[in-house]
């Protein structure tokens, strides 16, 4: 039952004042005239009283209500009422008909304390006929026994649909729990009064769990995509396929172990190398630079400059000197052996020595380029000194040299060391007097390297590269002819010959001339050890230099220190040129580019070039070349391709000089007729001379 | 080529080298190129010569460290750019190496896979 309270501030106050309560009366408070009290206050009032009255004075607030006893003492009447104290009591609704508020007379006073939906349906509703019907289908199907209490509790059931609120929800629980072999029944939901049960678990307390690394290293990676960086890309992956496809290749296990250990050696020299080696390439190539600016003259003189003066000079040439080549280590040491690379045409080795028989000391190789003045490229030295060197024309890179003491040699330089690759000794068969000239021949039928030298104990040996060492056959033991002399034995003793120089001839490929210390020029066949084809009595000293004309195959040229230069035919027994060039002549060369061209050096340091074809009897230039007097120029050769000769003398220098025009003149041309080129030109033009000498001399 | 006619071939000979490079020990490579190094910086009329690695950063120089940082830095830019240049014409094609010749003198860079080597040199003296 609602009922209305009135706050009661006065009697709060009131009980606060000590004065108008007396300690005693407290529990008489209940019996006075207000029928309820505030329960809170009352029960303040009814158990503590005796605590609070004793332990403090009272406090009056200042602002409590003054009122007498007699005030006190009234009473005020209470009324139940079956009002509801919160329903509101001065409700308006405007009125739309009148146009103004209105007060609402009768307020619903229904206030509701609790209100809960239940579900329970009435038997006789639809619905509760419904379900009856469903039951009855579902026990219906039970068995005979079970159907009977089912049946029995079903109905029970049915008669008590207004009890516990669990019934409804339990009915098709007991239904299951009676019927396990039943089919699943539909579970029937009640679409009106539907309500879903749920439950919750504890939810357990969340919990952050972290955990954090050290960030992986990072690094700033950019690069370009070019066409160019695509190329490499695609030519290192075809290398690294080539280099797999060759060890698959090389699959014998040796083979494999072998590989191994040249990847391990390989893989650990690159992760060993310093940076500075990978600099060497580039150091070269400036070196050369630098070398170019500081000599830029003579390069472009070299490659251009053409002495203008030759048209006015009649039929004389010049020689221009451009670099001079020289290395401090082979400062006292004479150039004894010049050879022009075959296939690198810049690059020429200088042989150093000594040609003085009591001053033998070391020797050098030494390989220069002309792009680099200053520094030579390959550097080699040796115990012995250098007397002769050749170049392998299809192996560029192998040098053989034959030594002062008797030795010969192959340089590789290919190869890292400043030895040779092989070398003779004397239980190979090495010369006992010192080699003068070496020279390359055609590989045998076996594919190995052969070479012949030629050396003043009288033997010609031919040495061949067999499986890295050198073996050698004495081709031909020379004699001097007319010198057997019978001893008392019956041996024939011959004198040694003593050879200093040999050249093989081009297209005839046995044949050979020798030069002798005696003079004596023999013609012999690499198959005939004993005899010689012919012999020519060339000099009146030791022959320095044969060699054959490059385009005729019947010509060669021979010089001696008999201060003469002289020009055979091997078929004539006598020379059909003579030159006397006043001084001791260390060598002759003949031009690549002509048949009629040749140039001799002598011991008075100049260099004379002889044109057949122009002036049959003087030299068309006649030049010192070398500066100091006393210097003796040793060798010279002629560049293959460029117009160029270098000289070497006994000071160790080289220089290099530039052929005038006028020295390298071509056949002119004549009107209408086009100018013919080839060797076969230059045979004809050396034809045309000889046969003219040859008429004067039969003439004769 | 047979050059002994009069006609005059268009270029200077160039100083790039095309032969079979030696291997060599390793000791033996270092001292080689010490050596080198050695030569072109005595050589008449060099003003200076520096090494810059791959970054732009150098290795070893002869002049003083400002004027070195400067040149390898602009340098390395101007050598990259010409390589593409050259590359990207012909991707089959390399810089050798580049020279650059002002009123002063001349400056000379040989590029190589990893490194730079500048050399100055006063070429008129």
């Amino acid at each position: 039952m609602p009922y209305q309270q009135q706050s009661q501030p006065k009697l709060r106050h009131a009980l606060l004042s000590p004065e108008s309560l007396p300690p005693h009366h407290q529990q008489s408070l209940s019996h006075r005239p207000c029928h309820v009290s505030d329960e809170d206050s009352g029960t303040e009032v009814a158990e503590g009283a005796d605590e609070w009255a004793q332990s403090k004075a009272t406090v009056r607030p200042p602002d409590q209500l003054e009122l007498t006893d007699v005030e006190l003492k009234e009473e005020f009447t209470r009324i139940l009422t079956a009002n509801n104290p919160h329903a509101p009591q001065n409700i308006v609704r405007y009125s739309f008909k009148e146009g103004t508020y209105k007060l609402i007379g009768f307020v619903d006073q229904l206030a509701v304390h609790f209100s809960q939906v239940g579900n329970l349906i009435p038997k006789d509703s639809d619905e509760g006929r419904r379900q009856r019907y469903r039951d009855n289908l579902v026990t219906g199907s039970e068995e005979s026994a079970k159907l009977v209490i089912s049946e029995a509790e079903v109905v029970e059931e049915e008669d008590e649909p207004k009890e516990a609120e669990n019934i409804a929800l339990s009915l098709p629980f007991r239904s299951k729990l009676m019927t396990p072999k039943q089919p699943k029944e539909r579970k029937l939901t009640n679409k009106f009064n539907f309500s879903e049960r749920a439950s919750q678990t504890f939810n357990n307390p969340l919990r952050d769990r972290e955990c954090q690394m050290e960030p992986p290293p990072r690094t700033n990676f950019s690069a370009t995509a070019n066409q160019w960086e695509i190329y490499d890309a695609y030519v290192e992956e075809l290398e690294k396929q080539e280099k797999t496809k060759e060890k698959e290749k090389a699959k014998t296990p040796v083979a494999k172990k072998m590989g191994k250990m040249a990847m391990r050696k390989m893989t650990s020299m690159e992760s060993q190398s310093d940076d500075i080696t990978k600099v060497t390439q580039a150091a070269k190539i400036v070196e050369r630079m630098v070398n170019q600016n500081t000599y830029d003259d003579v390069a472009q003189d070299f490659k251009y400059y053409e002495d203008a003066a030759d048209e006015y000079r009649d039929q004389e040439g010049t020689l221009l000197p451009l670099w001079k080549f020289q290395n401090d280590k082979a400062k006292r040491l004479a150039v004894t052996a010049l050879c022009w690379n075959p296939k690198y045409n810049d690059l020429f080795a200088v042989g150093h020595g000594s040609y003085d028989f009591m001053k033998q000391s070391r020797g050098m190789l030494l390989l220069y380029s002309m792009k680099n003045p200053s520094f030579p490229e390959y550097i080699f030295s040796s115990e012995s000194g250098i007397m002769c060197l050749d170049m392998h024309v299809d192996h560029p890179y192998l040098v053989v040299v034959g030594h002062y003491d008797g030795n010969v040699a192959i340089y590789n330089l290919k190869k890292p060391h400043s030895q040779p690759s092989f070398r003779s000794s004397a239980k190979s068969g090495k010369h006992t007097d010192p080699v003068w000239q070496v020279k390359w021949q055609k590989d045998d039928m076996d594919n190995n390297l052969n070479f012949f030298s030629v050396s003043s104990d009288g033997r010609i040996v031919s040495w061949t590269l067999v499986k890295s060492e050198l073996v050698h056959t004495d081709v031909i033991k020379l004699k001097v002819e007319g010198s057997t002399t019978e001893s008392l034995e019956g041996l024939q003793l011959h004198t040694v010959g003593c050879g200093t120089a040999f050249d093989f001839h081009k297209e005839i490929d046995y044949m050979f001339l020798v030069g002798t210390e005696e003079g004596k020029i023999y013609k012999c066949s690499k198959s005939y050890s004993s005899q010689f084809l012919d012999t020519y009595d060339a000099h009146n000293m030791a022959v320095d230099a044969v060699s054959w004309n490059p385009y005729h195959t019947k010509v060669f040229m021979s010089c001696s220190s008999d201060w003469t230069v002289k020009i055979w035919d091997h078929t004539i027994k006598t020379p059909m040129f003579i030159y006397d060039l006043n001084s001791a002549v260390g060598d002759v060369a003949w031009a690549p580019y002509s048949s009629t061209v040749f140039a001799a050096v002598t011991t008075n340091g100049k260099t004379h070039v002889f044109d057949l074809s122009i002036n049959k009897y003087e030299a068309i230039c006649n030049q010192p070349v070398v500066a100091k007097k006393k210097n003796k120029i040793t060798h010279v050769q002629f560049n293959p391709i460029h117009p160029i000769i270098i000289v070497g003398d006994d000071r160790g220098h080289v220089t290099c000089l530039k052929l005038s025009p006028n020295l390298r003149k071509m056949p002119k041309e004549k009107k209408g007729q086009e100018v013919q080129k080839g060797p076969a030109v230059e045979i004809a033009k050396l034809d045309k001379l000889l046969n003219l000498v040859r008429e004067v001399k039969t003439k004769i | 080529t047979n050059e002994w006619t009069n006609e005059r071939p268009g270029g200077r000979p160039t100083p790039s080298a095309p032969r079979p490079h030696r291997s060599v020990g390793r000791g033996e490579a270092q001292a080689e190129v010490e050596e080198t190094l050695k030569r072109i910086q005595t050589h008449k009329g060099v003003i200076g010569t520096m090494v810059v690695n791959a970054e732009g950063i150098p290795i070893r120089t002869t002049l003083d460290n400002s004027t070195t940082v400067q040149y390898a830095g602009l340098l390395h830019q101007l050598t990259m750019k010409a390589r593409s240049t050259v590359r990207d014409i012909d991707p089959q094609n390399d810089l050798t190496f580049l020279r650059i010749r002002s009123k002063k003198h001349e400056i000379m860079v040989a590029p190589d896979k990893e490194y730079l080597l500048i050399v100055i040199q006063n070429p008129c003296e």
